[in-house]
């Protein structure tokens, strides 16, 4: 019988781990640059009806001279990137800490102390960002309604689908969120003397089973709807009128 | 008659390396299954621990492929067969000869988790619903995979820091419990280090016993140490309804 050695010291597996955070990362990488260019660029973000998410809700402030969108993009994305599923997602993708189960991290030995030091340790203030989410999250549901009265009155246009859509995985994403399923219930011992929270509870755990997901889907959903009204700002693309 | 190749460590403190060996395949084999007929045919000291053959022991533990795994749950048809397949034993503890090693720090730290707490006056009655979230914990088995995958401890060795996700879970069985009076919070933050842990989820991805650990344990627990440590808002609200 022949005798060997171990085969890599970085990981003894043979399946490509690396391919998950690899796309994580270029996924993740685009939404950052798309998503920087358009809160900075503070043009093509309102066609009446529609206006972008991530201008919503649009603050003119004469004492703030840089774009609108800065004043509040800091909510959702302090949301992101607190949220218990990103942070997994960001971890392993970019701080590769670890990139894969069994894989080596990149951070030397002794030298890792995860979230329990500045800066990581703030990842403890979640549920403030979930907070804040949540009032983006009113004001991008005024956004839909509004898109549903354009200047000759009711009607319903492609964008009018859109901005529903988004706000509704947005709204998916924001209730399973983890922090929301301990506030709600997660926190008690005692559920048979809280009937209706544990009910409450049992739902948004459903939902929080597919939070990844819904992190996902509501990360696409709100980049296209941006994207779909700075391409009919730009006339590239008109309206489709349904109603 | 189609052949496995397996190269396993075969080795001690003091070092050792991959030994191959031809098995041939039947129907339904596990890992362990060829690990015993290597034993039985080729080389009778070759050192693996198991008991049941039913992944319900937990001391089958090893790392197939560069995966940790129990080797009895493992089946050869869904391993790649093509090339020979690789069986180490656990990274994270001293091994002791070939597929066996020390697992005792795990016992070591288990001792420092305070016990079920109860009041004198307690009424044992329980409901289901109550119970419930603590039961899904009950089912580990104590193979220490989780403790073996989590970079913290593997990686890092920061055993000093951290008691390793299966004690998150012990800890999560016990503060969950409707009738438990003790508080594990401060431990929690302090000596169990659960501030280390950065939720990337190799634990859950590798439970042979499929606890949401990190969903249903760790997150809820960072959630309860957030309540008292970081969240000024439920700290005041805990003081007006205490007082
Ligand atoms: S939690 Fe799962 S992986 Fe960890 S020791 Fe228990 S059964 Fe094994
Ligand atoms: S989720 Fe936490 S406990 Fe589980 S393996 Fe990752 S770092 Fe370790
Ligand atoms: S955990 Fe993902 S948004 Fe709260
Ligand atoms: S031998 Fe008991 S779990 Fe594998």
């Amino acid at each position: 019988m022949a005798n060997g050695t171990a085969q890599s010291s970085v990981t003894l597996r043979t399946d490509a781990w690396w391919i998950s955070p690899l796309i994580t990362a270029i996924v993740l990488g685009s939404f950052g640059i798309y998503s920087t260019w358009r809160a900075f660029s503070n043009v093509d973000f309102l066609v009446q009806p529609y206006l972008s998410p991530f201008y919503s809700p649009y603050i003119l402030a004469s004492w703030w001279p840089f774009s609108p969108a800065l004043l509040i993009l800091w909510a959702p994305l302090g949301f992101r990137a607190t949220c218990y599923y990103y942070r997994k997602a960001y971890y392993r993708s970019f701080f590769m800490a670890p990139p894969g189960c069994a894989v080596k991290p990149m951070a030397k030995s002794g030298s890792y102390t995860g979230e329990s030091k500045f800066p990581f340790i703030l990842q403890n203030i979640h549920r403030y960002f979930f907070y804040a989410a949540g009032v983006v999250l009113f004001f991008l549901w005024v956004d839909a309604f509004h898109a549903l009265w354009f200047e000759d009155g009711f009607g319903i246009g492609l964008g009018t689908i859109v901005l529903f859509v988004n706000v509704v995985l947005l709204s998916m994403y924001s209730l399973s969120c983890h922090s929301f399923r301990h506030l709600v219930g997660g926190r008690l011992n005692l559920f048979s003397k809280y009937p209706t929270r544990f009910k409450l509870w049992e739902k948004i755990s459903g939902w929080n089973e597919h939070h990844m997901l819904w992190a996902w889907v509501s990360l696409f959903s709100v980049a296209l709807a941006d994207l779909y009204i700075f391409l009919l700002a730009k006339g590239i693309i008109t309206d489709v009128r349904f109603i | 008659m189609s052949v496995a190749k397996l190269r396993i460590y075969r080795g001690d403190s003091n070092g050792g390396q991959e030994v191959e060996y031809e098995v041939p395949i039947e129907e339904g084999m596990v890992v362990l299954d060829a690990i015993l007929f290597i034993q039985a045919n080729y080389d009778g000291d070759l050192a693996v621990r198991w008991n049941c053959k039913a992944a319900k022991c937990g001391s089958c533990s090893a790392e197939i492929n560069g995966m940790p795994k129990l080797t009895c749950k493992t089946r050869l048809d869904t391993l790649p067969l093509d090339k020979p397949i690789t069986v180490h034993p656990v990274k994270t503890f001293p091994i002791m000869k070939d597929l066996v090693t020390d697992v005792s720090w795990n016992y070591e730290v288990r001792k420092k988790i305070p016990p079920f707490k109860y009041a004198e006056d307690t009424d044992w009655k329980m409901q289901q619903v109550d119970v419930e979230r603590s039961q899904e914990f009950r089912k580990c088995i104590e193979c220490f995979l989780c403790q073996d995958v989590c970079h913290i401890l593997r990686d890092h060795n920061e055993k000093n820091e951290f008691f390793g996700p299966r004690m998150m879970i012990k800890i999560a069985e016990l503060e969950m419990h409707p009738l438990d009076i003790e508080d594990r919070k401060p431990m929690l933050r302090e000596a169990a280090g659960i501030g280390y842990c950065n939720i990337t989820k190799c634990c859950t991805d590798i439970c042979p016993e499929g606890i949401h650990i990190t969903d249903n344990a760790i997150i809820p627990l960072k959630e309860r140490v957030a309540d008292t440590y970081f969240d000024p808002l439920q700290w005041i609200i805990t003081k007006i309804k205490g007082s």
